[in-house]
């Protein structure tokens, strides 16, 4: 083994460990989340548990609220962000091909959701809801998720939007389609991994918001986060693993169907200032 | 007329812009709208393509006014600087793209882009994208995109100023060879020159929202209608001088008086009509002293430092510039000249 060492070279053995280290600091609380949901009996001294199975997962998605919990999580992400698309993608198109005064500011402003402390805002957010009715609704809830993603479903689309020149929409017109097939056929397309990519942001973010869903939708809209807290509390380690789990679960399948279209580019274009 | 340009005028805020644009161009010919940047050329032809709104005057192709339709609706087509491709769509779907919202059928589709591909010498090339092809290619996918919609007016706004002299050089040669071929009209904008003059049967020269002069290409070079279009065009030299009844008086040399000018006058003069001689003692020369010599190739620019007038340059053969030397005495003639009144160079 020494003259393998030897052979390397110190640098790489720096390297070797220092990505070692990494992978631990990342994979080890994952693995260790899978084996806890797999486990039936774990105790202290051993490093795997004595006894393996699907006990948890049974009891877990044998409870009803659970289920509903998970159902309705996915509808609220569906609905948020289909209403935010169909808000923010017209104001992002705005942004990015008209001209009108204070633009900037605008712009900026959709920043300020993201500034103050979050649970300030859900609460000022609340006291308006309650005097229009808005609290325990799935309105409310649906809501109180948009204006957590304003930001992101207005500045990555204006930037994408942005990055479609106007000679390759002049060019259309100029081959004989209309202002409304230029977008569609044109711009849209052109457009759409900036527009795909916050989409995902926002579904994701929605499956994973908690605090303000807890202040506006309780008691009757128990998203998957909210139900994790009680789940968290009241039962063994390896029923919050097992759900755990299931709430990452959307998050890797989305990410890595849309890797292709995750790029540092799209996010950072988002961001700047123009 | 397939195109004629009325009284076209478009002021910008920031008071740009052109005014008092009067073009007729004829069917088939390739007119050439030359200036430097910000004189107004693009602001003329995107004017035409229907992507501006002019200020007042009419825009009429093959004798029908257009002035109040989109782009979409006009039979025009444009090839822009760059950018002109939809990067999510195949060759074959960028040119198919016209075709479709013209409800033609797929065969027809498909032999119109095979033309079309051939004529520009990109068969083969159907299913690649945008970005697998060099900016040459893409501007010839470009071309082609608008040849094969056979527009009534072809309009290119400086299509090859993003490519390499080489290939500019060859994509000037096939748009030449196309034209021939399709007999289509063209408005081709450039702030290059040499393009202007190799490409055009007619060249509009623009300066500050107006039109200087428009002729044919060795007209503009030989006779330039101002002294902007005479400093604009190819290499000159500028004189003073007088004018004398029927002839115009540099110094010790006398030219014919063309124009009949009265008083003081700016002659433009072509460095290639500049003769150098050795002896310097002769009647009807200037005397000056050799600055410089560069050789460029075929040809050498001699500067000449003259007692009178300043630098003069001249270009001269081989043969000549192997017997002078910095520093030599050497008389200079002038064989043409264009005069201009001199107050015109004031308002210049």
């Amino acid at each position: 083994m020494l003259w393998y060492w030897k052979h390397v070279g110190r640098r790489r053995i720096i390297e070797f460990a220092l990505l070692t280290v990494f992978a631990i600091f990342f994979a080890g609380p994952l693995v260790n989340l899978l084996v806890l949901a797999f486990s039936e009996k774990w105790n202290y001294p051993n490093v795997l548990p004595q006894q393996w199975g699907f006990k948890w997962w049974t009891f877990v998605l044998a409870k009803d609220d659970i289920v509903s919990s998970i159902s309705l999580s996915f509808l609220i992400a569906t609905l948020v962000t289909v209403l935010s698309i169909v808000v923010c993608i017209p104001a992002a198109y705005a942004f990015a091909r008209l001209q009108f005064p204070l633009k900037r500011m605008f712009l900026f402003s959709f920043l300020l959701t993201n500034a103050f402390p979050k649970m300030g805002l859900y609460v000022s957010i609340a006291v308006l809801f309650y005097k229009i009715g808005l609290m325990n609704t799935l309105l409310g809830v649906v809501l109180i998720h948009m204006i957590n993603v304003l930001m992101f479903m207005t500045w990555i689309p204006t930037a994408a939007f942005r990055n479609v020149h106007r000679a390759q929409e002049e060019s259309a017109r100029d081959v004989g389609a209309s202002p409304f097939k230029v977008f569609r056929s044109i711009t849209l397309p052109m457009a759409m991994p900036g527009i795909v990519v916050a989409s995902i942001f926002t579904f994701l973010n929605s499956l994973d918001e908690a605090q303000g869903t807890f202040l506006v939708g309780i008691p009757d809209y128990k998203t998957m986060p909210i139900v994790m807290y009680s789940i968290i509390s009241d039962f063994p380690s390896s029923a919050g693993a097992v759900f755990s789990i299931i709430l990452t679960l959307p998050t890797i399948i989305l990410l890595v169907a849309a890797q292709r279209l995750v790029s540092a580019d799209v996010l950072a274009s988002g961001f700047q200032m123009k | 007329m397939q195109l004629s340009v009325r009284e076209l005028s478009k002021r910008y805020k920031t008071g740009d812009g052109v005014s008092g644009i009067n073009i007729d161009i004829q069917k088939g010919e390739l007119v050439t709208l030359l200036g430097p940047s910000g004189c107004g050329k693009t602001t003329v032809l995107r004017s035409i393509g229907g992507f501006l709104e002019p200020d007042s005057g009419d825009i009429l192709i093959e004798g029908r006014s257009v002035i109040q339709l989109p782009p979409e609706k006009r039979p025009t087509s444009m090839v822009f600087q760059s950018y002109n491709l939809w990067s999510h769509m195949s060759v074959y779907e960028n040119l198919a793209f016209g075709l479709k919202i013209r409800k033609k059928s797929k065969a027809e589709i498909r032999a119109s882009v095979d033309e079309a591909l051939k004529l520009v010498r990109l068969s083969g090339f159907e299913k690649k994208v945008p970005a697998e092809l060099s900016g040459g290619q893409q501007q010839r996918v470009a071309l082609a995109r608008s040849l094969l919609l056979n527009p009534a007016v072809l309009l290119l706004d400086e299509p090859f100023s993003a490519l390499d002299a080489k290939l500019r050089h060859e994509m000037r040669e096939e748009l030449r060879e196309i034209q021939m071929k399709t007999g289509l009209t063209m408005v081709f904008v450039t702030h290059d020159q040499e393009e202007a003059l190799s490409l055009s049967d007619r060249i509009i020269v623009m300066n500050h929202g107006r039109i200087e002069q428009i002729a044919q290409p060795q007209q503009i070079y030989d006779e330039p209608a101002s002294l902007y279009v005479a400093g604009f065009i190819g290499k000159m030299n500028f004189m003073e001088g007088v004018a004398d009844g029927a002839k115009i008086r540099l110094g010790s040399l006398a030219l014919p008086n063309v124009k009949n000018l009265r008083g003081r006058v700016t002659a433009a003069v072509r460095p290639e009509d500049v003769q150098l001689r050795e002896r310097t003692d002769t009647e009807g020369t200037l005397t000056g002293k050799v600055k410089q010599v560069m050789i460029l190739g075929h040809y050498a620019e001699v500067t000449v430092e003259l007692a009178e007038f300043g630098i003069i340059r001249a270009f001269q053969s081989k043969e000549v510039v192997q017997r002078l030397q910095p520093g030599q005495e050497v008389g200079v003639s002038i064989t043409q000249m264009t005069g201009f009144p001199v107050d015109e160079a004031k308002a210049n």
